[in-house]
């Protein structure tokens, strides 16, 4: 037999070095544009509202509500961004987010729950059954993923909707009985207006799981190219879900306590930043964070101004935004076969 | 060396595997081949730790894959399946780079670099390394795995059909780069083929399986005979020899 070589195109690689690095400012001029759009939303958001914060009492007001409210817009904003992303990684699929998996529903049933059994439950204690709830949700949902075949698939976020609003006809249902349907409504949609002082500090619990994330991102992006592939490379696949299960519970059910649902966020952001840098994880999360908070503080913003001096819930506009980007994607999808 | 001793393997209620009892030697291409439904994939798979058998033990390299650590087989092989479908949007180098990933846990060294930069020219993707996977054709994508499965720089690289969807051009440049692995870079390479033709001219070994059994494990020119392959296939097959060969004709 004759031996075969491939062919080599050597005068190529000493180009690679070139075409990798394409010099640091270059890299980073983006990501500061991007940080100054976020810190100037930031500003607006802490200057915009009804109380004229130059009269007396303004800056005790400005410490009551706009500081904390914008915190509770940044960490929310970030957190639910990136765990719609690594939802996404972990099951291979673009349209799963946790409010097209059931996970937020799961969380407001046991919030609807734990009002009923104790009267007058303190926030950490909802705060913990709304994360077991969104635990045992995400674990429903994940088993039931084994079972499909085409995880790209649109039957993933189509059950995952279905299993949510069955959820959220339980909650309606208990909620009908135990004459509590008003805090149901209320808490449906997810908005930051109560946000105060003594009302938010539990959302930097989910600043530490965005961190713990970023140590552990190769992990997620390895799981995304599926388990075959990633036990191949050595990951412990079922390790890393319980992780990434985790996070996306404990994420969900402190946001759900303090802020409500918001729906599509998690599925708006990690999207676009796809669209333009792709998946690695681990170098795209400065960008879905940036993103995430852009985007909540913007339709904040929007839904503080146009009805001034009432509020549109920040659900609501997310809602919008959110089934007019899904449907976007779809057609997209659609076209390229 | 490769040592399946005693494996079996039964699923979907009917479908049994084994028991088979094979050493595969190091070094070279080693073709499976056999009808659909053989088994050929099935133990590739069990071969890779992807899944593990009802009983029997693997050992690829000296390590039982089913007991060492998943870190450490994963430095001993690697195994690229049929099917690699993913929604993840990720360049060319940087799936290679997630070849890497036994090595270096996902923080790239000078030496991953290196080893990417290699695998990247080794199967002409360099001037493709930072484009999207789902920019690229078929067969380009099919060389991005292969390239990320070889910068994993294992001693044993085990192949599902890599021939799966790639014309006849990318086919043969393809079957080149796995001979070119095998003999350049010393790896010992399984691949499990469709094509007896294929399988004859670029491996050294072939291991035939018909229902759910070992039935042959010979070398290409032992193997390329009219009785054995009639035997392999169920169905009538005739030898040609060509110049550079012996040449299955089974119409």
């Amino acid at each position: 037999m004759t031996k075969l070589s491939p062919t080599r195109p050597d005068g190529l690689v000493t180009s690679i070095g070139a075409s990798k690095n394409p010099g640091l400012w270059s890299r980073t001029w983006p990501l500061l544009i991007g940080l100054m759009v976020t810190l100037s939303l930031i500003i607006a958001s802490l200057f915009i509202g009804v109380y004229d914060l130059s009269s007396e009492g303004g800056r005790e007001m400005f410490l009551i509500t706009r500081v904390p409210r914008t915190l509770a817009l940044i960490l929310s904003g970030a957190s639910m961004a990136v765990v719609g992303l690594i939802m996404q990684l972990m099951t291979q699929n673009r349209f799963v987010e946790p409010s097209t998996t059931g996970t937020i529903e799961w969380a407001g049933l046991g919030l609807i729950l734990t009002y009923i059994f104790i009267p007058q439950p303190s926030l950490m204690l909802r705060m913990m059954v709304a994360i077991v709830f969104a635990l045992i949700g995400t674990i429903i949902f994940f088993a039931f993923l084994q079972r499909v075949a085409l995880k790209s698939s649109l039957v993933v976020p189509i059950v995952g909707l279905m299993l949510g609003a069955v959820v959220g006809a339980v909650s309606t249902f208990v909620a009908l009985q135990a004459e509590m349907l008003q805090n149901l409504g209320i808490w449906f949609a997810g908005s930051f207006t109560g946000v105060t002082r003594g009302r938010y500090e539990l959302l930097w619990i989910v600043a530490v799981t965005t961190i713990i994330v970023y140590f552990v991102a190769d992990r997620f992006t390895v799981a995304g190219l599926g388990q075959e592939i990633a036990t191949s490379v050595g990951l412990n696949y079922r390790a890393v879900m319980i992780v990434g299960i985790s996070i996306v519970a404990i994420t969900t059910g402190v946001v759900s306590v303090v802020v409500g649902s918001l729906p599509f966020l998690g599925l708006v952001v990690p999207n676009i930043v796809s669209m333009f840098r792709g998946d690695n994880l681990r170098t795209n999360l400065p960008w879905v964070v940036m993103v995430g908070i852009v985007v909540i503080t913007l339709t904040d913003i929007i839904g503080r101004t146009i009805i001034m001096p009432f509020e549109i819930p920040v659900s609501m506009i997310l809602g919008v935004l959110g089934a007019t980007v899904f449907v976007y994607l779809i057609v997209r999808r659609g076209r390229r076969g | 060396m490769i040592t399946l001793e005693n494996v079996t393997k039964t699923y979907a209620g009917e479908t049994t595997i084994g028991p088979i009892n094979v050493q595969i030697p190091s070094g070279g291409i080693t073709s499976l081949v056999g009808p659909n439904g053989a088994g050929k994939s099935t133990v590739l798979t069990m071969m890779g730790r992807l899944m593990s058998p009802d009983s029997g033990r693997i050992t690829v390299g000296g390590l039982d894959v089913a007991q060492a650590k998943s870190n450490e087989v994963a430095k001993t092989l690697a195994i690229l399946r049929q099917e690699n479908h993913f929604v993840t949007r990720l360049t060319v180098r940087q799936l290679i780079g997630f070849g890497r990933y036994p090595h270096s846990r996902g923080r790239l060294t000078v030496e991953d670099e290196r080893h990417i930069n290699e695998a990247l020219e080794f199967l002409n993707l360099t001037a493709l390394q930072d484009r999207y996977l789902d920019e690229l054709s078929g067969g380009q994508r099919q060389r991005a795995y292969v390239a990320m499965v070889l910068a994993q720089d294992t001693e044993y690289v085990f192949l599902d059909e890599p021939l799966n969807n790639l014309d006849m051009s990318h086919s043969v440049q393809m079957m080149r780069q796995l001979r070119a692995a095998a003999d350049d870079l010393g790896r010992t390479v399984i691949v499990v083929m469709h094509d007896i033709n294929f399988a004859s001219r670029y491996s050294d070994n072939i291991l035939a399986m018909n229902d759910g059994q070992v039935t042959h494990f010979d070398t290409c020119a032992d193997t390329m005979k009219s009785s054995v392959l009639t035997e392999i296939f169920g169905t009538s097959v005739r030898i040609i020899d060509d110049i550079d060969g012996p040449l299955a004709v089974y119409f």
